[in-house]
């Protein structure tokens, strides 16, 4: 055998035995089952969960009921509405993601019956299940800003990233136009729990930086108003965050939230603690109140004493598994825990609710648990971002400890979040990461 | 981050430089290093006259690297912000010029140039 041989030999030898192995663990795992498991939603949780249940399962019927034909890969929304990306970065098709052997019902979920453990879609279908994994996502109250509605995005520097890829394309129209002109802009964000709590921050970070490369700074007035009183919801962050805030120039308005605007006198109203306050904008972006969708607290799914105006579902924190119905958990976004509306969550969260269905389908208790990781790629301008981690006890949890700084701006967490982050999020959607 | 793959590195690059552009660039650097492995081979030894034009190529090849991610990935020099940051930086700088000098001692050895003949 030559040299050259023997290495073909060798990576040959060795990709054969990574896929043998792999395969081998899968079937070695795989539990008998008929348990019928309803997962609700498509999104970044559910389809996790589903590739993951499909390696872990034998003769389970999986059914996903999601109406949604696009799937949106979320974290690309803030870079939509920079310009930085296309639209179409972030829309994929629903099917694509999903595996053989589940079902995918493309219908909107009407109510859940846990007591007689059955799922009723709009349609007028009922399913039975003997599991339920609820994560359906959550709904963007637009209505709740009075004057606003969806179609004024992108014009009178109105912008709106969450409300899909279009309209972060049409935010992009209007934030533009604003880094060119100049003017006061005002970057909101809800009193309610709300998706990735960063991504108001990013996008005033963004703009700010976009128009200071246009050589613009000097007309801009960038403002920040949030109902609360601080930056961030982990302290440490909030003050790097003042800090960031300071050195840019960006002013705040904090303890005001957004109620309404006047799109055509460009006048955006607050409630204050003790009133109202009116401020003139030329640019505003708008992140409306976020809550469950309604089947769930119609459903009697949510807590009964937290977020009663949001109905996140009721569950152990740790856990994600529903206090009073054990059959049910919750996953992603609807998951009435302290933190976690992130996609990164959502990775975390997925390993521990599948460790505990499977469990439960084998008569036996789960082992994982949920701490609250949250994880946010904090661009602070175009080419550098923090790479913010924690958990629920407000604790930093770096994933590269004496590597990569928590509190840092770096080109390698820019990096991370511009080009790393959505291969990593196909690769969880496939189950593999 | 919860666990870094060999797959997911694969799926990470694929994403950077496009699925085309990647394996190209994959499939480029495997003829090169082949082509390299065969000359070594060929003439079971060092040539240091080629080597000399190859280690002159470097620089070349570092600078053509840096640009190359700075472009990709829409950045700047003046993005780097802290120690991994430069060592990152440096990494690729790296990379070109080990890659460059292995490209131009393969074409030297393959095309011959007149100072190299033996």
């Amino acid at each position: 055998m030559d040299r050259r041989q023997f290495l073909t030999a060798a990576v040959a030898g060795g990709a054969f035995a990574s896929l043998v192995s792999g395969k081998a663990e899968a079937q070695a795992d795989a539990i008998q089952t008929s348990a019928r498991i309803i997962i609700i939603g498509a999104g970044a949780a559910g389809t996790a969960l589903a590739n993951r249940l499909v390696r872990r399962l034998d003769g389970a019927q999986i059914t996903l009921i999601d109406p949604r034909q696009n799937h949106l890969y979320q974290p690309g929304l803030t870079l939509v509405a920079t310009g930085l990306k296309p639209a179409n970065y972030v829309v994929s098709d629903t099917a694509k993601w999903l595996p053989d052997g589940v079902t995918w019902l493309a219908e909107k979920v009407a109510a859940v019956d846990p007591a007689a453990r059955t799922v009723s879609t709009e349609s007028g279908e009922t399913l039975g299940y003997d599991w339920l994994v609820v994560a359906p996502g959550l709904m963007l109250d637009h209505d709740a800003i009075e004057g606003f509605s969806l179609d004024m995005v992108g014009e009178n520097g109105i912008g709106a990233l969450y409300a899909g890829p279009d309209y972060a394309a049409r935010t992009w129209t209007a934030a533009s136009r604003f880094t060119e002109e100049g003017g006061t802009g005002i970057f909101t964000r809800p009193a309610t729990e709300m998706k990735c709590a960063g991504a108001p921050l990013k996008h005033t970070f963004l703009i700010d930086d976009i128009a200071r490369r246009a050589g613009n700074s000097g007309k801009m007035n960038m403002v920040y108003a949030a109902p609360q009183s601080s930056l961030f919801g982990v302290p440490i962050v909030a003050e790097k965050v003042r800090m960031l805030f300071e050195d840019r120039g960006v002013d705040t308005m904090m303890n005001r939230t957004l109620t309404a605007i006047d799109a055509t006198a460009k006048r955006a109203t607050f409630a204050t603690d003790g009133g109202t306050e009116e401020v003139d904008y030329d640019y505003i972006h708008i992140i409306p109140p976020q809550r469950a969708p309604d089947f769930v607290g119609q459903s009697g799914l949510s807590w009964a004493d937290k977020w009663t105006d949001q109905s996140w579902v009721e569950c152990d924190m740790q856990t994600l598994r529903h206090l009073r119905y054990s059959e049910i958990f919750a996953l992603g976004d609807v998951a009435g825990v302290p933190k976690g509306k992130t996609a990164a969550s959502v990775k975390w969260q997925v390993p521990v609710v599948e460790d505990h269905l499977v469990a439960a389908i084998e008569g036996r208790e789960g082992t994982q648990t949920y701490d609250g990781y949250t994880s946010c790629p904090m661009i602070t301008r175009i080419g550098r971002a923090m790479l913010v981690e924690f958990d629920y006890h407000n604790n930093l949890v770096p994933s590269f400890p004496g590597i990569i700084a928590p509190l840092e701006e770096l080109w390698i967490s820019w990096l991370m979040k511009e080009v790393a982050l959505k291969a990593t999020y196909n690769a969880m959607l496939r189950g593999r990461a | 981050m919860k666990d870094l793959t060999f797959g997911t590195l694969i799926a990470v690059f694929e994403e950077v430089f496009g699925r085309g552009l990647f394996w190209l660039m994959v499939a480029a650097a495997s003829v090169v290093t082949l082509g390299y492995l065969y000359v070594l081979i060929r003439d079971r030894a060092v040539s240091w006259n080629k080597f000399l034009f190859a280690q002159l190529s470097m620089p070349v090849g570092a600078v053509l690297a840096i640009w190359f991610v700075m472009v990709m990935t829409k950045s700047h020099l003046s993005d780097l912000g802290g120690p991994v940051d430069i060592i990152v930086f440096l990494g690729i700088a790296v990379m070109g010029a080990i890659g460059m000098a292995i490209l131009v001692y393969t074409l030297e050895s393959l095309l011959g140039s007149k100072r190299t003949k033996h």
